[in-house]
């Protein structure tokens, strides 16, 4: 188990990961690259509202983990949540792929001892709290079934994702504590 | 000595009725409670205890109304929240 991220004495934000660790963060990162990839059917939308970031498509994703990703707007209007989705969605698709890029460009520098600048640490920041969700969602985590989930036998199929999960929570826990303390 | 441009009269627009909206984050059993309090300090700009005060609200009520002002500012405010991967939605304030 790693330690989680700590400062190094020079300021900057330091995580120590072994071989297993690091094949599973950057798997986790291709994986997110490709999971909020813009749809088919934004992607072959009108060029033009393309070019300005607004997308022909309008609804909330089909997929729970997207659309806990990709919240609408407005509860009780789907016209005004749809027009919100149309303006908005697009940039916050290319901002967790471009977290969970430099995430994987961090991994690829590195060896087992990763030291990020303040900006990377906010893009790790940004990634692990989508993958959580991401994860966190397809496990159909709740406040109340967390110990139940953590007490799977090894051979439950959830067992190893929830795993996962419980590493990541205390990986972002970690680096929020440290960017807690620099505020 | 400068001469002060002419005051335009503006028609009153919709906007200006508007206000206020609110934003509102609700409680979602995935986000850390240090992370929620980190967002709320560093988009916000609120002090630690205001921070803590208003994710206990989103952990134990659901919900909390984190800001309000205009519509505008309000999409701005769940534009940001969103991009933090917080659960806000935005409606008037009734």
């Amino acid at each position: 188990m790693s330690t989680g991220f700590q400062r190094t004495r020079t300021g900057r934000t330091m995580l120590r990961v072994d071989a297993m660790e690091k094949t599973v963060l950057v798997s986790l990162a291709e994986q997110m690259i490709a999971f909020v990839a813009p749809t088919q059917a934004a992607a072959s939308g009108d060029p033009l509202a393309a070019i300005v970031g607004i997308d022909e498509v309008a609804e909330t994703p089909s997929d729970p983990a997207l659309a806990r990703m990709f919240p609408a707007a407005y509860r009780d209007d789907d016209e005004a949540a749809g027009d919100f989705r149309r303006f908005t969605e697009r940039d916050l698709r290319a901002l967790k792929i471009a977290n969970a890029s430099k995430v994987a460009g961090c991994l690829e520098r590195s060896g087992e001892k990763l030291v990020l600048t303040g900006d990377e640490a906010l893009c790790w920041l940004g990634f692990l709290n989508d993958t959580r969700i991401a994860i966190g969602t397809r496990l159909e985590i709740t406040e109340a079934n967390h110990d139940e989930l953590a007490e799977l036998p090894v051979e439950d199929p959830r067992a190893g994702l929830f795993d996962v999960y419980d590493w990541l929570t205390f990986l972002q826990d970690s680096l929020v504590q440290l960017e807690l303390e620099s505020d | 000595m400068s001469v002060a441009p002419a005051e335009v009269q503006r028609p009153l627009l919709e906007e200006d009725l508007d206000r206020p909206w609110i934003t509102i984050v609700w409680n979602d059993p995935i986000n850390l409670m240090s992370y929620v309090t980190y967002v709320f300090m560093t988009y916000f700009k609120y002090d630690r205890a205001k921070a803590e005060l208003l994710m206990m609200d989103v952990h134990e009520r659901g919900k909390a109304v984190v800001s309000n002002g205009t519509r505008e500012e309000m999409e701005r405010d769940v534009t940001a929240l969103h991009s933090y991967g917080l659960w806000a939605t935005l409606q008037k304030d009734d």
